[in-house]
C-alpha cells in the first residue's frame, strides 16, 4: 500500500482538489466543480472536459469509486453519477498533504514562507 | 446544446458513452446560469477549447495504454514479434534505400536557383544525336538566340598541380566566364570570372572547389589574389566556390576561363564545348528548342561546308541521365517493391495466424466485457508498434546500404555521390511503414475481432474459416508472383550481364597495367620533348623484370569516347556522320604489342616514323571495310585530322567506346609525328604495360623512373586492364548483385510463406486426417492431398508471375544487352527454382500430416 501511494505521489493539483472536495461526503461532477470553486474562492474553475478526464484516471487508479447511493428521488437527476473517495483516495490525499506540509515547513527553513505560530 | 453534443464526438467514444450526459448536463446548466449573447458565446468558445483539449489528452492516454499493453503482449511472444520487425525490415528497409536513390538521382531538383530553367545545348550530326559545339557555333548562338538569359560552355581539363606538396593531377573545367551567372550560384569567398578574365590574353585565373581549397591549401582564406601554379602556368585564385557546388561533375576541382582565341572559331567541325543556358523566365524548353532549330537552318545557310546536316537542341539539364541509368534505378524500384509485397503478404499471414491462435484468449475478453472496439484498438497497436519497431530498423538498414548503392549515382549528374539522409527520406520511411501497418495489420486486426465472441469459445481454436484461409493463400500466391518476377527479371540480367562480359574488346586484358602522366603544356609545346619523355620511361619499364611490353596512347579503350574526326578518302570531302568518321588516337612504338592489339597487315607505328618523314596511319579493319572493301589498303592515302596519312599497317578492331557500344573505325597515328604546338590535345596519356609478373609488383619501380624522367610529372589513374574492364560493367554488376539479393530474400520468404501456410492447414486439418487414417486413406493419399496443395499454390503464382516477368522483361530490354525478353533457358530455370521451393516448403507439412496419429486425434476430440 505504501509503495502504491507513494507512486501516485506528487499529485496533480486538480486531482487533489477533487479528493478534498470528496473527503467529507459523496458527490456528483457537478457537485465537485462547485465544491472546489467553493474551496479556492473561485480561484479553481473545473470544466467539465477536465474534471471527467481526472475522475477517469482516479477511478482507473482506485482513489475513488463511483457510489450506487443516491440521495431521495425528488433531489436526484437519473444523469448524475456519485463518486466517493476510497481509502486508498484517502490515504493518498493525506500523502499528499504531508508531503506539502514538509515543503511548507522547509520553505519557512529557508525563510521563503511566512513563520506563523 | 447540439454544439455541445457534436463537439463531444472529439473524445473517444467509451469515454463519450462514459460521461457525455453528465457532460452535457454540466454545460447545459452553466449555459443556463450565464446571462446574455456575451456571456454564453465565451462559454461555448471556452467549451470548445476545453474539449479539443482534454479529448487529445484522453486519446493520447488510452494510446499510451493499448501501446504498453501491446508491447507487453508483444514481449511475450518474442519469436512472433522478431520475426514480424524483420519482415518489415526486408521490406521498408530496401524500399527506403531504393526509393531514396531514384528520388535523389531522378527527382530531386539539382542544386541550382529554378534548375527547371537550366538547358543543356547540343549540335545534332547524323548518327550523333547529342555532340558538343564548336566554338564558332556556340558564339553564333549566343549572338542570335533571345531564349536564354545567358548561354554558357565549358568543358573538361586536367592539370598538374605543382607546389603544393606532391605534384597531382586534378580534374577542373574550362568555363566561359558566364557559366557561374547561368549557373546563379554565389562564390563562396572572392569572386567569379568576369568578361575581363575570358578574353585571348588575360591572365591566369582559376577558382577552386572547396575540397580542393581544404585539401591543397588548408582552407586558407588568404588564398584569393595568390599565384599557383596548373601545368606550370601561373593562375591566381580569385575565388573558392560552396562546398555543395559540383560542376560539370563532381570530380571538378578548379575552373579556369576559356580564354578563346580568334583561331578556335575557325573550326566548325571541332566539337568540345558543352553548352548550358539558362532559359528566359516564361520561354518553355520547346521554344527554345524551336529557335535553336531556327538558328541552326540559318547556320546551315550561311555555312553548308561545315554545318551541312547539323543541327541544334535543348535538353532539360535534369534530363541529361542515359535511357540505361533511369531503367537501372526503375528496375531496382520495381525489385523493392516486390520485396515489399513478399515481405508484406508474409507479415499479414504471420498477424492473420497469430489471430487465429488467439482467437479464444480475445473471446474470452470480449466475454468479460471488453468492447471489440478496444480489442481492435490494441490490435492496431500492436501493429502499429511492430511497424514502427521494424521501420526504425528498417531506416538504419537503408543508411547503412546507401553508400553501398551509391555507384548508381551517374556521374553525369552534378550531385553528391552518396543520397544524403534527410527529412524527406524519414518521411518516407514513416509513410511507407504506417500504409503496411495499416495495409497489412487493419484487415487481420478486423477479421480477429469479428471472428472472436462466443463461437470462439465454443469451438476453440481450430476454426480456420473458409474465406480467412482464401485470404492467406491469395497473399501466398501474390508473394510466388512477385518471386517469379524478381527470379526472370535477376536471371535475364545476370545472363546480360555475362554476355557483356563475354563480349571480345579486341585487346588483351589480363597482366595489363596502366597509369596516366599527362603532360602539362605548354611545358611539353615540343615534339621533341614529348618523345624523349616517351622513349625514356619506354625504354626503362621495357628493362623491368617481366615486362614483355610497353606503350603510350592517347587514352585507354572504353575510358574515352577518342576524338571523333572526318575522314575524307579520295579527295571526297564527308559530311561527319556516324558512318563517316573514325576515331583517332596518338601512339608510340610498342603500344599494340602491350595492349595486344594483333597487327593483322603490315607494320605498327616504329621509331622510323618521325615528323620529319610523311605522315603515316595504322587503322583497323573496320576502316578498311569501309573505304577499301575486298582491296588492298597498304600504301593507301586518305586526310584526316588535316593531313593525309599513308596506311602502314591494318589492326584488329576495339571496343574503344565501351563494350556495349560499337566503336567508329579506329585510326592509330605515330606520337613522333604529331607537330610542335599540334595536336596537344591528343598527347598519349596513358602508359601500358604488359608483364608477366604482377602489375601492383611493378608500381614502385615505374614510379621512380617517372620520377626520374620529370620530377614534376604527377601520375594518376594506376589501374589494371582487368579493373577497367569491371568499371565498364560496374552499374550493372552493382544492380544485378542487389536484384540477386532481392530474389534470395524473396524466394526463402515466400518458401516460407507457402511452409507457413501449409503448416497452418496442416495442424487445423489434423482432426479430417485422422478420420481418413481411421477410414483407410493411405499414407500416401495424405501425403499426396499436402502437396496438390501447395503444387497449385505454385502453379497459381507461376502463370501470372511468368506473364508480368515478361511484361518486366520488354520494359527494360534496352538493358539486356541482346538477351531475349521471352528467354527460354531463364524463364524455365525460374519457373523450376519456384517449383523446388514450393516443394521444400510443402514437404515437411506433408510429412506432418502423414504422422497424424489417428488413435491420437480422437481421443484428443
Amino acid at each position: 500500500m505504501a509503495d502504491d501511494i507513494k507512486a501516485l505521489l506528487p499529485l496533480q493539483p486538480t486531482t487533489f482538489h477533487i479528493l478534498l472536495s470528496l473527503a467529507d461526503e459523496d458527490r456528483h461532477g457537478y457537485a465537485i466543480i462547485l465544491e472546489v470553486a467553493r474551496r479556492t474562492q473561485g480561484e479553481l474553475k473545473l470544466s467539465a472536459g477536465t474534471l471527467y478526464r481526472s475522475i477517469q484516471r482516479m477511478l482507473e487508479a482506485g482513489l475513488i469509486v463511483e457510489t450506487r447511493t443516491r440521495p431521495a428521488p425528488e433531489m436526484d437527476d437519473e444523469r448524475r453519477r456519485y463518486y466517493r473517495i476510497t481509502p486508498l483516495g484517502k490515504a493518498v490525499a493525506e500523502a499528499e498533504a504531508g508531503r506539502l506540509r514538509d515543503l511548507l515547513k522547509m520553505a519557512r527553513l529557508c525563510g521563503v514562507a511566512p513563520r506563523t505560530t | 446544446m447540439n454544439f455541445y453534443r457534436l463537439l463531444l464526438h472529439l473524445y473517444p467514444s467509451s469515454f463519450r458513452a462514459e460521461y457525455g450526459e453528465e457532460m452535457s448536463a454540466i454545460f447545459s446548466l452553466q449555459l443556463g446560469q450565464s446571462s446574455g449573447v456575451v456571456a454564453k458565446c465565451g462559454l461555448c468558445l471556452s467549451a470548445f477549447a476545453e474539449i479539443v483539449f482534454n479529448a487529445a489528452l484522453v486519446h493520447w492516454e488510452i494510446g499510451r495504454r493499448d501501446l504498453f499493453h501491446s508491447a507487453r503482449s508483444l514481449l511475450r511472444s518474442p519469436g512472433f514479434t522478431l520475426t514480424a520487425i524483420l519482415l518489415v525490415t526486408i521490406g521498408i528497409g530496401a524500399n527506403v534505400a531504393v526509393f531514396t536513390l531514384a528520388n535523389f538521382v531522378l527527382v530531386r531538383p539539382l542544386p541550382f536557383p529554378e534548375p527547371d530553367r537550366l538547358m543543356k545545348v547540343w549540335e545534332n550530326h547524323p548518327g550523333y544525336s547529342r555532340m558538343e559545339l564548336s566554338p564558332a557555333n556556340y558564339r553564333d548562338v549566343i549572338a542570335s538566340s533571345q531564349s536564354f538569359t545567358d548561354l554558357a560552355a565549358y568543358n573538361f581539363n586536367s592539370v598538374n598541380l605543382v607546389g603544393q606538396g606532391e605534384p597531382q593531377r586534378i580534374e577542373g573545367s574550362s568555363v566561359t566566364a558566364n557559366l557561374f551567372s547561368v549557373l546563379e550560384r554565389p562564390a563562396l569567398i572572392g569572386r567569379y570570372f568576369s568578361k575581363e578574365d575570358d578574353r585571348a590574353g588575360a591572365p591566369g585565373t582559376v577558382v577552386l572547389s572547396y575540397s580542393l581549397w581544404q585539401a591543397a591549401f588548408g582552407g586558407d582564406r588568404e588564398i584569393i589574389g595568390k599565384a599557383i601554379s596548373l601545368d606550370d602556368e601561373s593562375y591566381t585564385v580569385i575565388g573558392v566556390m560552396p562546398p555543395d557546388f559540383r560542376f560539370p561533375t563532381r570530380e571538378t576541382q578548379f575552373w579556369t576561363p576559356f580564354r578563346f582565341k580568334e583561331l578556335d572559331y575557325q573550326d566548325r567541325n571541332n566539337n568540345y564545348l558543352d553548352g548550358i543556358g539558362r532559359l528566359k523566365p516564361g520561354v518553355s524548353a520547346a521554344q527554345a528548342g524551336s529557335e535553336l532549330s531556327l538558328i541552326a537552318a540559318r547556320l546551315r545557310g550561311q555555312y553548308p561546308k561545315e554545318n551541312e546536316a547539323v543541327d541544334l537542341s535543348v535538353v532539360a539539364m535534369r534530363d541529361e541521365l542515359t535511357t540505361e541509368s533511369r531503367l537501372l534505378l526503375f528496375g531496382l524500384c520495381g525489385a523493392a517493391l516486390c520485396v515489399l509485397i513478399i515481405a508484406c503478404a508474409n507479415l499479414a499471414n504471420l498477424l492473420l495466424a497469430r489471430s487465429l491462435a488467439r482467437q479464444r484468449e480475445l473471446s474470452i475478453r470480449l466475454s468479460l466485457g471488453a468492447g471489440r472496439r478496444n480489442l481492435l484498438r490494441q490490435l492496431l497497436s500492436e501493429s502499429v508498434l511492430l511497424g514502427l519497431a521494424g521501420g526504425a530498423c528498417a531506416t538504419g538498414v537503408a543508411i547503412a546500404a546507401l553508400p553501398l548503392l551509391s555507384r548508381l549515382v551517374p556521374n553525369a549528374l552534378p550531385i553528391q555521390q552518396v543520397p544524403p539522409v534527410d527529412v524527406q527520406m524519414l518521411l518516407f520511411a514513416l509513410g511507407l511503414t504506417l500504409l503496411t501497418v495499416i495495409g497489412f495489420g487493419v484487415a487481420p486486426a478486423l477479421q480477429t475481432c469479428r471472428g472472436a465472441g462466443f463461437s470462439g469459445l465454443r469451438v476453440g481454436v481450430r476454426t480456420g474459416g473458409a474465406g480467412r484461409q482464401g485470404a492467406r493463400s491469395a497473399l501466398v500466391i501474390a508473394e510466388v508472383v512477385a518471386s517469379v518476377v524478381l527470379l526472370v527479371s535477376s536471371g535475364l540480367l545476370i545472363r546480360a550481364l555475362w554476355r557483356v562480359q563475354s563480349v571480345n574488346p579486341g585487346f588483351r586484358t589480363s597482366g595489363i597495367l596502366s597509369l596516366r602522366t599527362e603532360l602539362p603544356f605548354p611545358k611539353y609545346n615540343k615534339t621533341s620533348m614529348r618523345e624523349q619523355f616517351y622513349s625514356k620511361v619506354l625504354t626503362d619499364v621495357r628493362r623491368l623484370p617481366g615486362v614483355t611490353d610497353a606503350g603510350y596512347i592517347t587514352a585507354l579503350p572504353m575510358t574515352w569516347g577518342g576524338g571523333i574526326w572526318p575522314v575524307e578518302v579520295n579527295g571526297r570531302s564527308q559530311i561527319r556522320t556516324a558512318g563517316t568518321s573514325a576515331s583517332l588516337r596518338f601512339v608510340t612504338p610498342g603500344l599494340f604489342s602491350a595492349l595486344g592489339i594483333p597487327i593483322k597487315l603490315g607494320r605498327g607505328v616504329s621509331e622510323s616514323d618521325t615528323v620529319d618523314r610523311p605522315w603515316v596511319a595504322v587503322v583497323s579493319e573496320s576502316f578498311v571495310r569501309r573505304y577499301w572493301p575486298n582491296e588492298q589498303p597498304i600504301g593507301r592515302h586518305f586526310k584526316f585530322g588535316f593531313h593525309d596519312h599513308e596506311v602502314i599497317g591494318v589492326v584488329g578492331d576495339i571496343r574503344a567506346r565501351g563494350l556495349e557500344r560499337t566503336s567508329e573505325p579506329q585510326v592509330y597515328l605515330g606520337s613522333q609525328q604529331d607537330a610542335d604546338d599540334g595536336f596537344t590535345y591528343y598527347a598519349p596519356k596513358d602508359l601500358v604495360i604488359h608483364s608477366s609478373q604482377p602489375p601492383e609488383q611493378l608500381l614502385p619501380a615505374i614510379r621512380q623512373i617517372l620520377h626520374v624522367s620529370d620530377p614534376e610529372q604527377p601520375i594518376s589513374d594506376v589501374r589494371t586492364m582487368d579493373e577497367v574492364m569491371a568499371g565498364e560493367t560496374e552499374s550493372r554488376t552493382i544492380q544485378m548483385r542487389v536484384l540477386v539479393v532481392f530474389t534470395g530474400v524473396a524466394i526463402v520468404l515466400a518458401g516460407l510463406g507457402i511452409y507457413g501456410l501449409l503448416a497452418f492447414t496442416v495442424s487445423m486439418r489434423q482432426q479430417e486426417f485422422g478420420i481418413r487414417l481411421a477410414l483407410g486413406a493411405g499414407q500416401g493419399d495424405i501425403f499426396k492431398m499436402v502437396l496438390v496443395q501447395g503444387a497449385w499454390l505454385a502453379v497459381a503464382g507461376l502463370v501470372p508471375g511468368l506473364a508480368l516477368a515478361y511484361i518486366a522483361a520488354r520494359f527494360m530490354q534496352s538493358l539486356l544487352a541482346g538477351v531475349r525478353p521471352a528467354d527460354a533457358v531463364t524463364f524455365s530455370a525460374a519457373a523450376a527454382l519456384c517449383l523446388i521451393t514450393t516443394l521444400m516448403g510443402t514437404l515437411f507439412p506433408a510429412l506432418r500430416a502423414v504422422r497424424s496419429d489417428p488413435t491420437a486425434i480422437m481421443r484428443a476430440e
